[in-house]
């Protein structure tokens, strides 16, 4: 099937990587940018009218559970994708801790297989370990050549630091990148909620800060010592910020990322008890949320990844020590962004593309984050005045379970591109 | 009489008036416990479900024939284990609780907010008997009774709760109901066993029993589990009875006019000794006859019939 030439019109194109912020046309031919200039005549071509509204290279989503294979009643590969288009993500990674795990090269072929003909790149994420039992290392260099993009054994830290040191060495020969959960599982152990005065008040366990402080620092030393990069995944407390921040000023080859409810929410929601603001990492306080946006703002934190996390409804609606952790991201995340984000002036609509597309592209070493001549044409039409209110019952994700049900979000995706094929979404 | 609160949650943000109608209730109520005939038709053809996740024989017992003795229609269900890896759902519980036509839910779990969680499912009231480490609002207010019974007032007492404090749901509803009432509330045991943000509940956090002991009206004492020190949190019980159990000794330095208390059931040897519990300064059986006329008197005044 031919792909038709596209006429993308009266748009005000956002791409850091060619320093553009403003008007300008972009006409895609055969899957791939053709033209980015102003007034482009568009007579022989489809259109989409993007007058009014943001055009920024495809997002990118580096954090995402597909629940494919051994999940399929939370989320498939198929639904994760219809969930990540209407979020504005051209390209999603896909975290191995389905049942079986991503942890070897054929298993890396199925997911790529299940994906032909979804709405969104996928790039699958391998394990680090076997099973993600944490001993053994996978087939890094057979699952790279499948199409693995980087290797995570998230869901968990590696609890063993040889290993994990290993690990870090064996991928930077490989070039593809460490994902790293930080977690302390003993510190964490049965943790349901931030350890604070409100752990204290409702009697839940608390998940202090120092289980992810002390693993960052451990992954972080590592890096440092074997001159490998790690990418720290979901951070959630000021001292992580702190700590890589530090870091980077010496020269660590360290990138991280952020969760839109981790610069969005505090743990105040959780004395309601609703299981919906319940994830790993814990929602924690506002001063956490205040150093995360100030890391966001001074490039400390160099990507937002929603760490999507879809439960069917009978694991979260539960009493809320059996309720799993998680929650969804996709659909809400660049409204989300906008809204914390970008109407209080704390980031640019420049810096959104850059932490949402470019410095993805970049860490996983794939195409995209790019609106350049010859690119492939992965485009996001965003409305940044278009109100919505989230209604879990209306998502294109399978699951329900997200923490900013009944919000007002500014903003909607109008339509994705995904090398030239394009998908317009039913605006609220 | 009204309660300004609509189920019976916990003691935290509970007003010094409705606890004070608890009480009072429970006082008239207690009267009804001396008679020969200790029924009152109070809550007939009221349905009440006693929904009991975790073993509880003494307060479960203690539900059920404050129910019987309001003459409410009684059913009970327990389990020892979790909802989610044998059966039903609680969600799914908690609908056909509905379908049945159930007036009152008194609740035990052991996860926090499951009282709330069935208010949210439910037209029911809610009465919480205990949700995790959370909150265990009418053993709070049989105490809160007991004591007030016994020095006849709670504003300017000072109590002190010894043991756990970290697992205690008992601890953190008489710290929110006592402070309510006026009475100041400290804490004394292991550091370990004690959260890290005590502070911030406006308690005094102790560690010397033995110093302490004689500035108190009420020594609280909490049940010691074993199971604490298997996992790491307590070095052992031995150690623990050494410097927190109620011995005979420090029994001794208590104020003369001070009380004993505990919620039961008592680890005889461990946090009290025989001499204590059976002492007369114990008011631990006074507690269990007003924990039986408390939980009436919060029966009757959440079924809604005491408007009538």
């Amino acid at each position: 099937m031919k792909l038709k030439d596209i006429a993308i019109k009266g748009g005000t194109v956002i791409d850091p990587s060619q320093k553009i912020n403003g008007k300008r046309d972009i006409l895609i031919s055969g899957g791939v940018i053709k033209t980015v200039a102003k007034d482009i005549d568009a007579a022989k071509t489809d259109v989409i009218d993007a007058s009014g509204k943001l055009v920024m290279p495809g997002l990118i989503d580096m954090h995402v559970h597909l629940r494919e294979p051994g999940g399929e009643e939370a989320e498939t590969i198929m639904s994760g994708c219809e969930a990540a288009a209407r979020g504005g993500f051209t390209a999603i990674c896909a975290m191995p801790n389905t049942s079986p795990p991503t942890d070897d090269a054929g298993r890396i072929r199925y997911i790529i297989e299940k994906a032909e003909n979804a709405k969104a790149r996928v790039y699958p994420v391998g394990a680090i370990t076997r099973g993600r039992e944490g001993s053994e290392l996978v087939e890094m260099r057979e699952m790279v050549d499948a199409g693995a993009v980087g290797f995570s054994d998230d869901g968990c830290s590696v609890a063993n630091a040889a290993v994990m040191l290993n690990a870090m060495r064996y991928a930077d020969m490989i070039g593809k990148p460490v994902i790293a959960h930080e977690e302390d599982p003993d510190l964490d152990y049965r943790g349901q909620m931030n350890e604070g005065v409100l752990s204290a008040e409702l009697g839940l366990k608390g998940m202090p800060g120092i289980a992810e402080d002390t693993f960052v620092m451990r992954d972080i030393a590592i890096a440092e010592y074997t001159r490998t990069a790690i990418h720290i995944t979901h951070i959630s407390t000021k001292e992580t910020v702190q700590i890589i921040r530090a870091a980077k000023a010496r020269g660590v080859r360290v990138t991280c990322d952020v969760t839109p409810h981790h610069f969005a929410l505090t743990e105040e929601l959780v004395a309601t008890f609703d299981t919906r603001y319940k994830m790993n990492p814990p929602l924690r306080a506002a001063s956490d949320v205040a150093a995360i946006i100030e890391g966001l703002s001074d490039g400390t934190i160099d990507v937002i990844a929603t760490d999507h996390a879809p439960h069917y409804i009978e694991k979260k609606e539960l009493e809320f020590i059996y309720a799993a952790f998680g929650v969804t991201g996709l659909e809400t995340a660049l409204g989300v962004a906008q809204f914390e984000l970008v109407d209080t002036k704390k980031l640019s609509w420049s810096d959104i593309v850059r932490t949402m597309s470019q410095t993805p592209a970049k860490i996983l070493g794939v195409d995209g984050g790019t609106l350049k001549e010859g690119a492939a044409a992965d485009v996001t039409v965003y409305d940044p005045k278009s109100p919505w209110t989230v209604d879990s019952k209306k998502m294109k994700s399978k699951s329900t379970n997200t923490a900013f049900f009944g919000r007002t979000l500014p903003g909607q995706v109008t339509a994705t591109v995904v090398g030239g094929m394009v998908y317009i979404n039913d605006m609220e | 009489m009204d309660l300004e609160i609509k189920h019976l949650f916990g003691l935290k943000g509970v007003s010094a008036t409705d606890i004070t109608s608890i009480l009072d209730t429970a006082v008239s109520f207690r009267e009804v416990l001396e008679r020969p005939i200790r029924i009152v038709p109070t809550l007939k053809g009221v349905a009440v479900l006693n929904l009991f996740y975790e073993d509880s024989t003494r307060t479960r017992i203690s539900f059920e024939l404050a129910e019987r003795r309001l003459n409410a229609e009684v059913v009970s269900f327990a389990k020892s284990s979790s909802s989610v890896s044998k059966g039903e759902s609680l969600r799914d519980t908690a609908r056909n609780i509905e379908a049945m036509k159930i007036d009152l839910i008194v609740v035990r779990h052991s996860s926090p907010g499951t009282p709330q969680f069935l208010a949210a499912h439910t037209k029911c009231k809610i009465i919480n008997a205990g949700d995790g480490a959370h909150e265990h609002p009418t053993q709070a207010l049989l105490d809160m009774m007991t004591i007030r019974q016994h020095f006849g007032k709670l504003s300017g007492l000072k109590v002190l709760i010894v043991g756990d404090i970290l697992h205690s749901r008992v601890a953190r509803s008489e710290i929110w109901g006592l402070q309510t009432m006026g009475a100041q509330v400290d804490v004394c045991g292991p550091s370990s066993l004690i959260p890290l943000e005590m502070g911030s509940f406006g308690v005094n956090v102790h560690y010397d029993f033995d110093n302490i002991i004689s500035d108190y009206d009420v020594i609280y004492m909490l049940r010691i589990q074993k199971e604490r020190q298997v996992s790491g949190i307590m070095s052992s019980t031995r150690e623990y009875t050494s410097m927190f159990g109620l011995t005979k000794e420090r029994m001794n330095r208590m104020k003369d006019t001070a009380v004993i208390m505990h919620p039961g059931p008592i680890n005889r040897g461990i946090e009290l000794d025989y001499e204590a519990a059976d002492s007369d300064k114990s008011l631990i059986l006074e507690q269990v006859t007003n924990g039986e006329a408390v939980r009436m008197a919060a029966l009757f005044l959440l079924s809604g019939r005491s408007e009538e």
